[in-house]
């Protein structure tokens, strides 16, 4: 294969004309004849049980389409991992806003108000509304302990270390929830035809998700469920679970009715009812030697999970095993556990339990550094992972990684040291302090272990007469590139121009599963297997006879005609493959956790201002080696979003609790960055190449939401002394700290805790 | 969408007389809407109680800038961006013309207006502490007729205003007499846009060899309604700017606001913030006394 | 402009949306933003918020950007709306569009529509605009996929041909 010259470039986003003009088709924006709308009635108790349900005067029930659990055909759960979650609550409620019964109707107006004529009395039960109070097990509201999964990690022998260490540095670090806010509110419309069944269009990420949930819920066979995504308006994880409980919403409507019926959140509900981050604690306990490299270490890492189990064993699972970063550790035992409170379950977000145990590793490396008198800079390089050593799951590094010389590049592109010194003399006058943090870490791709195995991503390609070649994946498309990138490497792979290459839009009933759209999987693994697939075109055609190679595209499209003539059609598939040598063990959570790490440095300018205790950031830098930039425009789009979510986690989103259900569900209120609150966000990358990849790509979606967290909060406390290890950090948190400046104490609670 | 269309009515007279005659005829009922960004927020979380409601947005009396010799008279269906734009505002009122500048995006000051922000009366709204400062008057009509009244006097409490229930503000006033004071203002809010202030500080000084000869200060968000801090601008008036009395001030300032905790802050954190910015108003006369 | 008689009686709007005369029954009170999707099929125009924060629903009235979200239809009576879909003629891109195909201003779309009109609402008010300028200009739309810099570029190089007479 040639120098590739599609794969590399910043050709056009696929669907990017439509997105540009308004012809781009989001689900609120389809309309089926004879629609209606659906609504959800919802428990406004974290914990109870129903006692009554009351329908008000005042409306004329006979017109309204209602449904219970009672009416669920199949099984009435949200099928996910551990299947607990109902799809509309029974009996008893064990969160706010769960769902109970749903409505629908034509007009949408009548259709509020019916719903706010339903009265619902409850029994109410004792409810759990921290960690720590879930931990206490005073009162159990799931399982028989509160707790939804745990796992141990065990490397070397942490015993023995304490006993040799000069130092053993301790730390807690937490971080609170977060919401995906993508800008198109949840939304789907679900139709009913007794023979062909139940067919869905949704803004979502996994179809397939979607469909197997479908199939439990309405109690259907696979070929009588068809789940067709639509343009999707940002998704971030917030669309990877949670579509399934709305999309069985409007199944059921439709069902009872045999009419289509569409849902569509307005932001108030979407904020209130759907899944946010997992907020985190990690409590780490480490043992340095005098030079600061770490001899082992125990980390306790613990996210609340919510009512209901959802995903919460999974990210756990990479918040596990993230939990010991970019760097080399001798020994280490991580204990970590997901715990269940009545809060509405917390879900899939951009980086998936990495940005939180990350947060705490940068913030506990910098502490480190300070107790063994070090900088920061310095503990990184004693103690980042080299090729030839293995993480904290003993997978061993293969690729060629560099972390010392990838620190320096960071260092000389935000100039850093100049900083430090200039920071130190204005620093010393007036109401504005300087500070500059480092971030280095790492983000695994594809899903852990064995996932992708489980998985088992079927990738389809199919030539039509026109000569046009079209991908079949179930890959889904919401501003991440995956259309542009996918339809690249299939033109590189066939020396076609890009032009000539279609994809399907992600229909059940059209396209294979390649699995879910998560987990920084689709350019590395789905890429490549849409790589063998598409070869696989062009080999059935050169083995026909009907095409030489260095061929031109006319002459493909008319090989592509007579061979479809001759045989009805001209496809192609490509079935996962686990890479041989990767082993990976459930039990003991040891192995090779993912096929390819990407790799970061990340530093942070900020300023944090006296008179208003604000911190802004000034500047920048996001370094990452991630294999193959497949398309520049794209990757760097991704980073400089990311790093932007990450800022708001950092500074800005502050999920404000009560009483298990979130008090400032308005985007008055739940505050992100605008365009005038974000430095020059500036991006470079390193290709090192990934044998897993389709040309050497790393998964890289995830990877910027992990590092401007703990870079900005370093950076705060270069700036002022003093060190913060929660976050979101609101100025508020930052006047409360240094109104009582006897800052010894590593934490320092938020100025407005949890209700 | 929480709200049903077909519950409201909408009526557009078109003239401000048949405005005054509406509301005479049935006071306390009808809502005056102009450019609606409060109004409509409201209205679409489900939560205005009002059902009937009078455009205000095309009325001619309400949307004209008169500068008088002594005085300018801004009507007040005026929009943020007109403010902006207006030359007299931008040289002789400029903490009117940032305010505006920081209520909401470019779209939200297009649309919202003056009057709007004064009679909806939230003690956040970053256009009345500048006003207060440049004593501001405003003009209400009615069918009985116009009366002036003083904006310091306007807000009586948290949302109640000294509007009857048939009246309407006509216009805000603002004397021509502040071009010698050196103007500061600051906002906090959650972001640097778009952002509820959780502080606002309006100020004007004068300042000859170290002392303040004069000094204006108004706060929003930091009580039920935008304050004008009498007892801290008393103790600076004639004050030798240093250390003890910036000190002194602060004091001042924490001991006349009435701040609490909401859903966007806290209460003593705009206590510190509220007296940092006076803190820093005055320091900047200093530096301004010295270059004088 | 007519008055409504009756407490809940549709009233007869006309104004012009993407240059075409447009005359339609309405409640006073309907929201512009769900005239234009729902009465005149203009789904390019989007809601994010319902509240005016996030600049999705952006559209031009009598040249001005508002949040369409925020607008009771009676008040738009003989006014001249420009939606995203009036922007390009003929199937060409606008200068605006084209740039945001180029930088990667669009990531997943939806917010697209009202940050192209705010662009557009910019450069016919400031030309040449600084990057500042742009900033500022746009702080009313919320994009959460791009960070905002690829549309900072993009409004920079709509912007560039002006800037190089």
């Amino acid at each position: 294969m040639n120098v590739p010259h599609i794969v590399g470039a910043s050709v056009p986003r696929k669907e990017g004309r439509e997105k540009v003009t308004g012809a781009a088709r989001y689900v609120d924006d389809m309309v089926l004849p004879g629609m209606l709308h659906g609504a959800t009635v919802r428990s406004s108790v974290p914990r109870g049980k129903i006692k009554k349900i009351s329908f008000g005067p005042n409306v004329d029930w006979i017109e309204f389409v209602v449904v219970t659990a009672k009416d669920i055909p199949g099984k009435n759960c949200i099928a996910l991992i551990q299947d607990d979650q109902p799809c509309l609550a029974p009996e008893i409620v064990n969160h706010a806003e769960e769902p109970i019964l749903l409505l629908a109707h034509a007009d949408r107006h009548k259709l509020r108000k019916a719903v706010e004529a339903i009265s619902i009395e409850y029994e109410p039960l004792p409810s759990v509304h921290s960690m720590e109070e879930s931990e206490r097990k005073s009162t159990i509201i799931w399982g028989t302990d509160n707790t939804l999964k745990s796992y141990l990690v065990e490397k070397g022998d942490v015993d023995s270390v304490w006993k040799e260490a000069a130092h053993i540095v301790e730390g807690e670090y937490f971080t609170g929830a977060q919401e995906q806010l993508y800008i198109e509110n949840n939304g789907v419309i679900a139709a009913f035809e007794p023979e062909s069944g139940v067919t869905v269009w949704g803004s979502l990420q996994c179809p397939y998700y979607v469909h197997k949930a479908l199939m439990v819920l309405c109690g259907l066979g696979e070929d009588k469920v068809r789940v067709v995504q639509m343009e999707t308006g940002g998704a971030f994880g917030g669309k990877e679970e949670y579509p399934s409980m709305i999309a069985g919403h409007a199944a059921l409507l439709a069902i009872k009715s045999g009419k289509p019926v569409k849902i569509i959140y307005d932001r108030m509900e979407d904020m209130v009812a759907t899944t946010k981050r997992h907020p985190s604690r990690t409590r780490h306990r480490t043992a340095v030697d005098k030079d600061g490299r770490i001899l082992g270490g125990e980390i306790d890492f613990t996210i609340d999970g919510g009512a209901y189990a959802t995903l919460s064993s999974v990210v756990l699972s990479r918040g596990t095993i993230h939990a010991g970063g970019a760097y080399y550790w001798p020994s280490v035992r991580i204990r970590t556990r997901a715990i269940a409170t009545n809060t509405p379950p917390h879900g899939a977000f951009r980086g998936f339990g990495a940005p939180q145990s990350l947060f705490a590793l940068e913030r506990h490396m910098d502490r480190i550094a300070q107790v063994v008198g070090i900088s920061p800079i310095e503990v990184r390089r004693r103690n980042f992972l080299k090729t030839g050593q293995t993480t904290t799951t003993e997978q061993t590094i293969r690729e060629n990684i560099d972390l010392d010389r990838l620190l320096d590049r960071a260092l000389e592109l935000s100039g850093y040291d100049a900083k430090k010194k200039r920071f130190a003399v204005e620093n010393k006058n007036g109401q504005l302090k300087k500070g500059i943090g480092i971030a280095s870490f790492l983000h695994g791709a594809g899903f852990t272990g064995s996932g992708e195995r489980y998985l088992n991503s079927l990738v389809g390609v199919e030539a039509g007469r026109d000569g046009v070649v079209r991908v079949l994946v179930s890959s889904a498309e919401f501003g991440q590139g995956t259309n542009t990138v996918l339809c690249q490497i299939a033109a590189e792979a066939l020396g076609l121009p890009y032009e000539n290459i279609a994809i399907a839009q992600p229909d059940t009933a059209v396209v294979p599963n390649s699995g879910p759209t998560v987990a920084s999987r689709t350019a590395m693994i789905v890429g490549k297997l849409v790589q063998s697939a598409t070869m696989g075109i062009k080999e059935t055609l050169l083995k026909s006879g009907l095409l030489v190679e260095d061929y031109t595209s006319d002459q493909f499209r008319v090989a592509c005609r007579e061979y479809i003539a001759a045989h009805g059609a001209l496809k192609s598939y490509a079935r996962f493959e686990s890479p041989g040598n990767v082993y990976w063990d459930d039990e003991k959570y040891r192995g090779e956790a993912y096929a390819a790490f990407a790799w970061a440095v990340y530093i942070a300018e900020v300023t944090v201002d006296l008179t208003t205790y604000s911190v802004n950031v000034d500047d920048f830098v996001a370094l990452q080696e991630i294999g193959k930039v497949l398309n520049p425009v794209l990757a760097e789009g991704q980073i400089t979003g990311g790093v932007a979510q990450g800022i708001g986690f950092a500074l800005y989103e502050k999920v404000v609790w009560q009483n298990g259900r979130m008090l400032n569900n308005q985007m008055t209120n739940y505050i992100m960055p605008t365009s005038v609150d974000l430095p020059p966000i500036r991006v470079f990358f390193e290709e090192h190449g990934n044998v897993h990849g389709a040309h050497g790509a790393k998964g890289i979606g995830e990877l910027p939401m992990d590092g401007p967290a703990p870079a900005i909060v370093n950076a705060v406390e270069d700036a002022l002394g003093v060190p913060f290890n929660f976050i979101p950090l609101l100025p508020e948190d930052v006047f409360e700290a240094l109104r009582d400046k006897s800052a010894e104490r590593g934490v320092l609670s938020p100025a407005r805790g949890t209700a | 969408m929480r709200a049903d269309p077909a519950d409201y009515k909408l009526v557009s007279p078109g003239n401000l007389q048949a405005v005054l005659s509406l509301l005479a005829d049935e006071p306390a009922q009808w809502l005056p809407i102009a450019g609606g960004t409060d109004v409509m927020v409201l209205y679409s979380a489900g939560k205005l109680p009002n059902r009937k409601l009078i455009n205000i947005w095309s009325i001619p009396e309400l949307r004209r800038i008169d500068s008088l010799p002594d005085r300018i008279r801004i009507g007040a269906a005026c929009t943020y961006t007109t403010l902006r734009r207006n030359e007299i505002i931008l040289r002789e009122f400029p903490l009117l013309a940032l305010a505006a500048s920081w209520t909401g995006g470019i779209a939200n000051q297009n649309r919202g207006t003056l009057g709007g922000n004064i009679a909806n009366a939230s003690p956040a709204a970053d256009s009345l502490p500048a006003l207060l400062v440049y004593d501001a008057e405003l003009t209400l009509v009615s069918v009985r007729g116009e009366r002036r009244v003083p904006y310091r006097t306007f807000h009586m409490g948290y949302k109640k205003t000294a509007l009857a229930a048939d009246e309407l503000i006509r216009d805000i006033s603002l004397p021509r007499k502040f071009s010698g004071y050196i103007p500061h203002a600051r906002k906090v809010g959650a972001r640097n846009a778009q952002a509820i202030s959780k502080v606002c500080l309006a100020a004007l000084g004068q300042v000859s060899n170290g002392t303040i000869r004069a000094v204006r200060l108004a706060l929003g968000s930091v009580a039920p309604v935008p304050l004008r801090l009498g007892e801290t601008e008393q103790l600076l008036t004639g004050g030798k700017i240093e250390l003890s009395l910036i000190n002194a001030a602060r004091k001042s300032v924490i001991q006349e606001i009435r701040p609490i905790d909401d859903i966007r802050s806290t209460a003593r954190y705009r206590a510190s913030v509220a007296a940092n910015l006076v803190a820093e108003f005055v320091e900047k006369l200093a530096v301004a006394g010295t270059n004088a | 402009m007519k008055s409504s008689m009756e407490n809940g009686a549709k009233i007869e709007v006309s104004f012009i949306a993407n240059g075409e005369e447009r005359k339609l029954l309405a409640y006073p009170m309907e929201r512009l933003l769900d005239v234009l999707r729902s009465d005149l099929g203009l789904t390019g125009v989007k809601e994010g918020c319902g509240e005016g924060e996030c600049g999705s629903c952006s559209v031009l009235l009598d040249g001005m950007l508002v949040n369409s979200c925020l607008i009771p239809v009676a008040q738009v009576s003989g006014a001249s709306i420009v939606t995203i879909e009036g922007l390009s003629r003929h199937a060409l891109l606008n200068p605006l569009q084209k740039a945001f195909l180029e930088c990667g201003g669009a990531q997943c779309g939806i917010c697209t529509p009202g940050m192209i009109l705010a662009a557009v609402h910019l450069l016919e008010k400031k030309p040449e605009p600084a990057l500042a300028d742009i900033r500022e200009g746009l702080a009313g739309n919320l994009c959460r996929c791009t960070g905002y810099m690829q549309i900072f570029e993009a409004v920079a190089r709509a912007a560039q041909p002006r800037m190089a007479k």
